[in-house]
């Protein structure tokens, strides 16, 4: 993106952005009696995601695992098969505008069938949407990356006497990182969302979505908004995970150039 | 001669689509092919992992394309018939929130692009509802806006409201690369003409965001039918897709090649609204899609 | 001088690409000897980059045969018997500028103490000492090159092929730049091929310039350098390396068809 972050002082105004929309967001309920039915006041929210920890937390924690072991094996199948389609050029090229199309198939449909599947209490199923949802994105970048080095670089090599396993170590998969762990802050965001989709087909009392889905059936609104919040700061934390990694995995990228 | 060679690219395109259709056909036909195999192979074996195997968790690709031709219900049209419908109205839907997510999204990256305050203070939150599960939401959401809508739009315009949130994103952020992605050299040359921020808007910086925000529009295309159909869910709308889907779900250890078709007709609409955007891309940018991402 | 074994041995070599349409090379025959620092230069799609990539397997002849250090090309490739340094540093975006240069070492398996030492040398000799751990993105272009240079010769081969190497940069970098190659060919006693687009610079740095005729490449013609070393600055000046520069941009002109008599021995 064409935006870095990095100095304090870059945050400013995104601070202030925030305290100034939570501030008449409260004032504005508080000042026109709307129906806290629908937009409860922030501090209500917030009080509830407190109060309501016991419950609230642990079935953030499950689903959350869910989501991460969606995310670890999606991601994990997608680099392996790019990997694999990489070995054979021609198969690749010709398989690209499949998995491209592949990506357009909304596989929230599919959310019942891994339900019938892994037997929908189990959160394997919510796994499995997860898996899914991870895995094109993951083996569209790889594939992209892993094809991203210069063929003077690989002349290189070749100068050097190397292996096609060398080339693949020492050039291909060093330049592909890039495009890796851009795949992997967007399947992070998509994990999560999958697991919650995955149980409102139906999971245990103990999930996440689950316990959103019934406060919202109810009119418990209030809970429900905790709940959203929960899930949403869970999807952040493995965003920013991500983002961690790569820091320390990709070192050597240049700073984005500011735009005018 | 310009006959001639008109005649020459008309052949070559024809030719072009037949081949693509004939990949499309065999790659049908192989994953067809491979459903079956793995079928016979999982259930002669009898292995259960992942999962097992039998008529119900995985029918004969025969059958789910027989219950195309048959009514669901007695006396009732064919299930393709109905699913056809369904899809259209889940289209509609779609196609309405992809359009405002894709204004909504453009115009908010044009106002961002020019403000580099505006970026920092709302850009980290743009992107962080994204991360908020929008089918928690969705309840709340056609609770709130149905009353608000003319009577005729009530009950599906709710739905096209959350097919946009998630259209407007990927617009917003490639429109954004995009209308910083013109050449600084371009842009000097702009500046030596006395050219105005709105003009260099309009003839620099958005022709040269194109590539950019088709790679946006085809995510989403995607996205909106994915909105879609994820908004009907809790909104109890029948005469959709999602409806279609809860309902087979339910019925799904009787007649699972119903839930199965609705899902292949759920894959062929996200599939189509795809193409639609590969084809304007193909008539408005006049060069070969660039593979941006 | 000429009586010790040939470096490279070019018999015969042609090379055609899109199925014989395009003949890149026509019956090149060319020697190479120990120490040498021949400048290969021609007017654009001559083949001078195709016939470097040949003498470093990089690219395979149509037809004749190229002898290396006496083997095969390809068994010279294997061997590792040459460096190379492209027209672009093709640095590793992700490699420091010491990772970067040791890359040649790593490759030989030579273990971390001696490929430190090694590539501290090289920086020191290609006046890189300090930038060490920056990475590529950080230096200049010419710094860049300088990297490029030192990852070349970092494991001594005994030949050297570069392709239009300072190509991309400014006169006043390339000029110091050919200096710093001159001292390092010196030292290490190498044999250099070195393609180039510039006369002044085939004719300041080689002992022998060979022009090559547009396409189909063939040898237009041999101009042996007998410029005093080790050049200097003042070499440019020399009215010497004006009558050369001369005789280069005169073969240049001719469309080549009858090649100079061979170079007399040195």
């Amino acid at each position: 993106m064409t935006l870095t972050l990095r100095k304090a002082g870059d945050w400013t105004p995104a601070l202030v952005v925030f305290v100034l929309v939570i501030a008449a967001w409260q004032g504005t309920i508080a000042a026109f009696h709307i129906q806290q039915f629908l937009l409860p006041k922030p501090s209500d929210i917030v009080k509830t995601f407190w109060t309501d920890r016991h419950t609230l937390w642990p079935a953030g924690w499950y689903t959350f695992k869910e989501a991460l072991g969606g995310f670890a094996i999606g991601s994990g199948l997608g680099m392996l098969a790019a990997t694999l389609v990489g070995r054979f050029r021609t198969f690749g090229n010709a398989f690209m505008p499949v998995a491209i199309a592949a990506n357009a198939v909304p596989i929230v449909a599919f959310a019942p069938i891994f339900g019938v599947w892994f037997n929908p209490l189990s959160p394997h199923s919510k796994m499995a949407i997860a898996a899914v949802l991870c895995f094109l994105p993951v083996m569209v970048n790889t594939m992209r990356g892993l094809q991203s080095a210069s063929p003077r670089q690989v002349e290189l090599m070749r100068s050097y006497a190397a292996s096609d396993l060398e080339i693949w170590r020492r050039v291909r998969v060093p330049a592909a990182l890039p495009f890796v762990f851009t795949a992997l802050k967007v399947a992070s965001v998509l994990a999560m969302i999958g697991a919650i989709v995955g149980e409102y087909f139906g999971g245990a009392t103990t999930a996440l979505g689950v316990l959103i889905n019934s406060d919202a059936e109810s009119f418990d609104f209030v809970p429900a908004w905790a709940g959203i919040l929960l899930a949403s700061m869970l999807g952040l934390a493995l965003y920013f995970a991500v983002v961690a990694a790569e820091r320390i995995v990709v070192r050597w990228a240049p700073p984005e150039a500011e735009p005018s | 001669m310009a006959f001639a060679s008109r005649d020459k690219n008309t052949r070559m395109t024809y030719r072009r689509a037949l081949t693509r259709t004939a990949a499309v056909a065999t790659l049908l036909l192989a994953l067809a092919g491979f459903w079956e195999l793995y079928r016979w192979t999982w259930s002669s074996a009898g292995w259960t992992w992942p999962f097992a195997v039998d008529s119900t968790s995985m029918p004969h690709v025969w059958t789910i394309l027989k219950a195309f031709g048959q009514p669901a219900q007695v006396n009732q049209p064919s299930l393709g018939n109905i699913l056809f419908h369904k899809a259209l109205f889940t289209a509609k839907e779609s196609a309405v929130g992809f359009a405002i997510g894709a204004v909504v999204g453009f115009a908010l990256g044009v106002v961002l692009a020019h403000s580099r305050l505006l970026q920092r203070g709302f850009l980290p939150y743009l992107v962080a509802s994204q991360t908020v599960p929008i089918l928690a939401i969705a309840p709340m959401v056609v609770v709130w806006v149905n009353p608000k809508l003319p009577a005729a739009v009530q009950g599906w315009g709710a739905v096209a409201v959350i097919a946009s949130y998630l259209t407007f994103f990927p617009v917003l952020i490639n429109t954004l690369r995009g209308l910083h992605a013109a050449d600084t050299r371009a842009l000097e040359l702009m500046r030596t003409y006395a050219a105005t921020r709105w003009t260099v808007l309009w003839k620099l910086r958005v022709p040269a965001s194109l590539p950019y925000v088709f790679a946006a529009l085809k995510l989403a295309a995607t996205a909106s039918v994915v909105g879609a159909i994820i908004g009907e869910l809790p909104s109890g709308l029948q005469s959709g897709l999602g409806g279609a889907i809860i309902n087979f779900n339910q019925y799904y250890s009787i007649e699972p090649q119903e839930l199965w078709a609705t899902n292949i007709v759920a894959a062929l609409l996200g599939i189509v609204f795809f193409v639609v955007i590969v084809i304007a891309e193909k008539l408005v940018v006049r060069r070969a899609p660039e593979a941006v991402g | 001088m000429s009586e010790q074994q040939p470096v490279v041995e070019i018999r015969n070599v042609t090379k055609t690409f899109a199925h014989g349409n395009v003949t890149a090379l026509q019956d090149i025959e060319l020697d190479f000897h120990p120490r040498e620092f021949v400048a290969l230069i021609g007017p654009s799609g001559c083949g001078k980059s195709t016939l470097l990539r040949v003498i470093g397997d990089l690219v395979q002849p149509t037809s004749g045969t190229v002898t290396v250090n006496g083997k095969s090309a390809r068994q010279a490739r294997n061997d590792r018997d040459y460096g190379i340094v492209f027209q672009d540093s093709v640095l590793f975006e992700w490699r420091t500028v010491a990772k970067n240069i040791a890359l040649p070492l790593e490759m030989l398996r030579w273990d971390k103490a001696r490929r430190r030492d090694r590539v501290a040398e090289m920086m020191e000799l290609v006046e890189l000492k300090g930038f060490g751990d920056h990475y590529p993105w950080q230096l200049s272009g010419g710094m860049q090159q300088r990297a490029s240079i030192a990852r070349a010769f970092a494991f001594e081969p005994a030949l050297l092929l570069m392709d239009e190497p300072f190509g991309a940069l400014d006169e006043m970098t390339r000029e110091r730049l050919n200096l710093e190659l001159l001292s390092i060919w010196e030292r290490l006693q190498s044999t250099v091929v070195f393609v180039t687009h510039s006369i002044s610079e085939a004719v300041f740095l080689s002992t022998r310039v060979v022009v090559m005729s547009p396409r189909p490449g063939r040898i237009a013609g041999v101009v042996p350098i007998d410029l005093p070393s080790p050049r200097s600055a003042e070499t440019r000046e020399d009215p010497r390396f004006f009558e050369l520069v001369t005789e280069v941009r005169e073969l240049l002109r001719k469309r080549g068809e009858h090649l100079l008599p061979e170079e007399e021995p040195v």
